[in-house]
């Protein structure tokens, strides 16, 4: 049941339509009816958004939720209440689940799971190879008729680069891109962070920035190749962004996406943590994430590209574990962060140091991933407020500051470097085809009911 | 597992420098990166007052009476850890080793669910080997005792460093000025980490040489690693040197594409004879130990006139008293002690 609402007063920032103004919202059926000046809605509920933002619900095109099969790490109720939190009304799931997601079975599980208990729009992402291990396609058409959006093997890349090939212009033919996970697996090696001097101080194995800079160069080659759509997964070299920029000017059919964490932290993050250099090393589990935070100027890098365009979008990589599995030694720790709760208020980092603009934040975090992967095929008006689009709305604060603490995330996940970090941004309210998902400061809604 | 709960002998006292433990406030040793010259040099003294003690006929004296040090050693290691036992009996301390690999730890149970046992039963030191790098950080950070790292993967060995800077200094006084080559499989080395901490923290010239493909990313660059000069020809990194050091070449590295094999390395890196004459006359060889003779050490070397590796071992032990009667200093306890003064900490 979705209500009638009134978001009134708000800036309002619709980068598909490049509106950036003063304006109310109106949500009826689920669906964005209007939005204008001074809008009257007889018996709508009515939020006041005066001082805040509105803008579309965003969309995350990388997150892991765990299920089926990971439920102890996050399962679909969860996941999906951690993107309500942050402000995102679409993710797409990864398929690295147990069992993978690499038959139409495991996606109509996914699907019907998240229509009785997620939050937000679930769009599935299904497996490039058959269990993930690389070597014989997945039936990608018919995942493709099941629903998923795009194919990946992410956690790990297509190493074989026949399989990639074969891959790309399979998943070519049916319109799908596949988003490959950029590791040379013989140069990566056992590194379990960035290779560089913090590497060096730790005594920690590192995995050189080559080995994601060789893998971006060969799926390039072959996406040129192919003539088909690759989207490069959770970017993080200077290298690989000059490689991507050079391709897309060359009219090569690249995309790329970025984490929140990749635009803002590097690897002294492992050893000092993410709130700066303490007395003694950290040799901090939850900033261990793959691909591993790298070099200040490669967080530049990914900032410059971002801004110019070469990168398309942020995605949050989304990677929630248990607590367990980041309370042991270094080498053993699991890769992730869970950042879906704090993507909004990290990324504006970026707003507040003046390096991109808050409508250009919000195109990245809305309808420019859902271009990315034709999202509008599926769902159209999706990232963005056009009349007739799904009601997914995102009520932000972008001075509002808060320090980040864990355990109250809605995710199982409580893996962030964050912890006891002062962001400056936030999300106050999360509408979701027309339903409330999320307010701050008030009661989270149930997946299927709404409250007056 | 083995207790000694043999008495010290009561008749003989640890005279200690008077204040040597004056201002020392570390609980843990976990590596020397932060060590200040005050510190190093307040090690050294004290294992100036520990060697007095080994010299005696009856090396034992009492100052560590009722202290339980538990070595924790989850990669095997008999040099350092028959020295941290044996520092801790001369001390009067009771010492129980365990050997991870017969211990609940075989069987899963997690790192700081096993520091938090052995510090209930009443651990108060902890002397903790590991494989893997940062190991002991993680468990000083769930530790009420004081942990002392044996030896954590690529990144640290303190008490290394210490036994090493002190057979240094025996030789030549002062370090400051000094040209120390550290050879061999640095970007593998826990040893060569801490002692470049410890050097140049002491103003030694400190050059480290090694094949490119063994040699760690910003070292020699970065200005926050310690301030080493990286040379990859030997024969021209030994011109003129103090000291020279070699590491230990693990055969694993030759078969793992690091180097083209033990015949090219020992060619180009070995310190032997011809080279060690390019070095000071009279200069130091040292060596951490295990050799690998005719590899990265020539057998004339390793037992000629300049080789300090014997002295090393013995100033181990001295060094590892010291390392020990130190962090007691600071109160740390384990079991009920622990649980009874924790309300004051």
């Amino acid at each position: 049941m979705s209500e009638r609402l009134l978001i009134s007063g708000g800036r309002v920032v619709d980068p598909a339509s490049g509106r950036d103004e003063v304006a109310d919202v109106l949500v009826e059926d689920g669906r964005v009816a209007r939005v204008g000046r001074e809008l009257v809605a007889n018996g709508a509920r009515v939020i006041d958004a005066g001082g805040l933002v509105v803008a579309p619900g965003f969309v995350d095109l990388h997150t892991h939720l765990r299920e089926p099969g990971l439920e102890y790490k996050e399962d679909i109720a969860s996941g999906t209440r951690a993107a309500a939190r942050g402000g995102f009304t679409t993710v797409c799931a990864m398929p690295n689940t147990e069992p993978a997601m690499d038959t139409r079975s495991v996606v109509e599980f996914v699907l019907r799971a998240a229509g009785e208990r997620a939050a937000v729009r679930v769009l599935p992402v299904g497996a490039v190879t058959r269990g993930r291990q690389g070597a014989e396609l997945a039936e990608l058409a018919d995942l493709a008729e099941a629903g998923c959006v795009a194919f990946s093997d992410d956690g790990a890349p297509v190493a074989d680069a026949t399989v990639m090939r074969r891959a790309l212009e399979y998943a070519g033919g049916l319109g799908l891109a596949v988003i490959d996970h950029c590791e040379e697996p013989s140069l990566a090696r056992d590194g379990v962070m960035h290779e560089g001097w913090v590497s060096t101080r730790l005594g920690l194995r590192g995995q050189p920035a080559a080995a994601e800079e060789a893998m971006v160069a060969r799926d390039i080659a072959l996406a040129q190749a192919t003539g088909a759509h690759v989207h490069i997964a959770h970017i993080s070299t200077r290298g690989a962004v000059e490689a991507v920029r050079a391709a897309k000017a060359r009219g090569v059919r690249v995309t790329a996406e970025v984490t929140p964490h990749h635009l803002t932290l590097t690897h002294e993050a492992v050893a000092f943590g993410a709130g700066g250099r303490a007395a003694e090393l950290a040799y901090e589990t939850n900033a261990k994430v793959n691909p591993p935070l790298r070099s200040a100027d490669d967080v530049a890098a990914c900032v410059e590209g971002l801004a110019d365009g070469t990168i398309d979008c942020i995605a949050t990589d989304h990677a929630p574990h248990a607590v367990i599995e980041k309370l042991c030694e270094f080498d053993d720790a699991a890769f992730g962060i869970s950042g879906l709760e704090t993507a909004f208020a990290l990324s504006m980092r970026l707003v507040h140091d003046g390096r991109l603009t808050l409508a250009a934040l919000v195109e990245r975090m809305t309808v420019a991933p859902a271009r990315v992967l034709g999202l509008g095929r599926s769902v159209p008006g999706i990232g963005t407020l056009a009349e007739g689009a799904p009601a997914d709305v995102v009520v932000l604060d972008p001075e509002a500051t808060w320090v980040v603490d864990p355990q109250r995330f809605a995710s199982k996940g409580r893996n962030t470097p964050l912890a006891g970090s002062e962001l400056r941004g936030r999300v106050i309210a999360t509408i979701a085809g027309g339903r409330v998902v999320f307010e701050h400061e008030g009661e989270l809604m149930a997946a299927g009911g709404t409250r007056g | 597992m083995t207790t000694d709960t043999r008495p010290a002998d009561q008749t003989q006292t640890l005279e200690a420098p008077a204040a040597a433990d004056e201002g020392w406030r570390r609980r843990h040793l976990l590596d020397l990166d932060d060590f200040t010259v005050d510190e190093l040099e307040q090690v050294m003294a004290a294992t100036d007052t520990m060697k007095e003690v080994l010299s005696r006929e009856v090396p034992r004296v009492p100052a560590l009476r009722g202290t339980t040090v538990v070595t924790l050693f989850y990669e095997n290691s008999t040099r350092t850890r028959t020295s941290f036992e044996l520092a801790g009996k001369v001390l009067g301390a009771d010492v129980i080793n365990i050997a991870a690999s017969g211990s609940s730890v075989a069987k899963g149970e997690s790192l700081v669910d096993t520091v938090k046992t052995l510090q209930a039963v009443g651990a108060d030191v902890l002397v903790m080997r590991h494989s893997r790098s940062g190991a002991p950080y993680l468990a000083a950070r769930h530790a009420n005792c004081s942990v002392i790292n044996a030896g954590d993967g690529l990144h640290a060995h303190p008490t290394q460093a210490l036994l090493d800077l002190y057979t240094m200094r025996s030789a030549l006084g002062d370090v400051r000025g000094r040209k120390v080559v550290i050879v061999g499989d640095i970007l593998h080395s826990r040893v060569a980490r801490s002692n470049m901490w410890a050097l140049t923290a002491l103003g030694a010239e400190v050059v480290v040489c090694a094949p490119p493909t063994l040699l760690p990313a910003g070292l020699g660059t970065n200005t926050d690693l310690p301030p080493v000069r990286v040379e990859t020809d030997l024969d021209r990194a030994v011109e003129g040197a103090d000291v020279v050091m070699a590491l230990r070449m693990q055969l694993e590295r030759m078969h793992g594409g690091f180097v083209p094999g033990a015949r090219e390395y020992s060619r180009r890196y070995q310190v032997n004879a011809e080279r060690l004459a390019r070095a000071k006359p009279g200069a130091l060889v040292m060596h951490p130990g295990p050799m690998n003779e005719g590899v990265e050490i020539s057998h004339e070397v390793a037992h000629g006139l300049q080789s300090r590796v014997e002295e090393q071992v013995t100033n181990g032990v001295a060094v590892r008293m010291a390392v020990l009667w130190l962090v007691t200093r600071t109160g740390a306890r384990g079991g009920i002690r622990a649980a009874s003064s924790r309300g004051a900490l």
